[in-house]
């Protein structure tokens, strides 16, 4: 049974892309058939992080549009058996994806994978639209910050209203939250909104926190995804958000401060 | 003067608690305006323009909500008069 998730927050730049990559890297890990979809037309990424941006030679609107097989267009991740990444179009035309184009790849990609992973667009115009409305799971990214909450919630109401489940009145979408960004001493210090604080206000449940690190942006700086930095503390946490999307139930950590050493702090250490 | 400006600096109110105040209540409103259908704020302004050729009225003095009380659905309008 074929599972379409989609990674999605309405606000930019929370971690979407980084998300994706490390969500289906980590299924794909595990022994699962995985695709990656990019549906941000006109600003395709997923590629940079993935590391396969000079292999893309056909996208997701040629396939829609019937100029290459999905076959042709789908590329292989270098370093997982079971890993497929399908680009974004850098077309500047926004009407390229229509919703019976989306439609017909995203079935066809469902008879082959297990997971498609769909890489959603900033936003609740129709690209954000479009990613969402096939899907059976949501991942909402979000930040730990006013006006990254308050998208996510509009997202929330999004996801239970304007999925092709919905309409069909089918069982809804679930719906995960995913925390990005958090630092457990500025919680402490009382200046940042904690896990529980945005349990609380979104009423949702959490699938995973993932700690501010340096690890994210020397991953994507390499187009590595960060679950494949496995000493690191955010690809070990991506590692957890992956166990617990399979059914685990895995404790959360890095949530609370690490204690300095003596060493560290008398000369500062790396993070 | 610098012990006490140290000491009044620690005893700032946290601001995360700020933020969560904050979002609990715009994240309700919003909720709430969510479930409304898409036709009332058309209805208000038509209300609007209709009650205006009779009285000088703003957008501000006609209040639509929509109240739903199990299977019955009640449309409530709530239009303010200028004082005579």
């Amino acid at each position: 049974m074929s599972k379409i998730l989609v990674v999605t927050s309405g606000k930019g730049g929370v971690g979407k892309t980084t998300t994706s990559a490390a969500i289906g890297t980590g299924l794909a890990l595990r022994g699962h058939r995985t695709v990656i979809v990019d549906f941000d037309v006109g600003l395709r990424n997923l590629d940079l992080i993935m590391g396969c941006e000079r292999r893309v030679v056909y996208d997701f609107v040629n396939v829609i549009n019937g100029d290459a097989t999905l076959n042709q267009a789908l590329i292989k991740d270098k370093r997982l058996e079971n890993l497929y990444i399908l680009a974004a179009s850098q077309t500047r035309d926004k009407d390229a994806l229509t919703l019976e184009g989306v439609e017909k790849v995203l079935t066809e990609l469902a008879e082959q994978f297990e997971f498609v992973i769909c890489d959603s667009p900033a936003g609740i115009e129709k690209g954000a639209h479009l990613a969402m409305y096939l899907a059976d799971a949501a991942i909402v990214v979000t930040n730990p910050e006013v006006s990254s909450v308050r998208d996510s919630d509009r997202m929330l109401g999004l996801l239970s209203s304007k999925s092709k489940r919905a309409e069909e009145g089918r069982e809804p979408i679930s719906e995960h939250l995913l925390l990005t960004r958090y630092s457990p001493e500025r919680v402490a210090r009382g200046e940042m909104l904690s896990v529980e604080d945005v349990e609380e206000i979104l009423s949702i449940q959490m699938i995973g926190v993932i700690p501010e690190s340096q690890a994210v942006l020397k991953a994507s700086n390499q187009g590595i995804p960060v679950i494949l930095d496995d000493e690191s503390d955010a690809g070990q946490a991506y590692s957890d958000a992956v166990d617990r999307l399979l059914g685990k139930e895995v404790p959360h950590r890095f949530l609370d401060v690490q204690k300095k050493g003596f060493l560290q702090r008398m000369f500062g250490g790396k993070e | 003067m610098s012990i006490f400006n140290f000491l009044r600096a620690r005893k700032k109110a946290p601001t995360a608690s700020m933020a969560k105040e904050r979002l609990q209540i715009i994240v309700a409103h919003e909720r709430g305006q969510r479930d409304e259908p898409d036709y009332l704020p058309a209805l208000q302004k038509e209300l609007v323009a209709v009650i205006s050729k009779y009285v000088k009225i703003d957008q501000e003095h006609v209040q639509v909500a929509l109240e739903n009380q199990g299977s019955c659905s009640i449309l409530e309008l709530n239009i303010t008069l200028p004082d005579r």
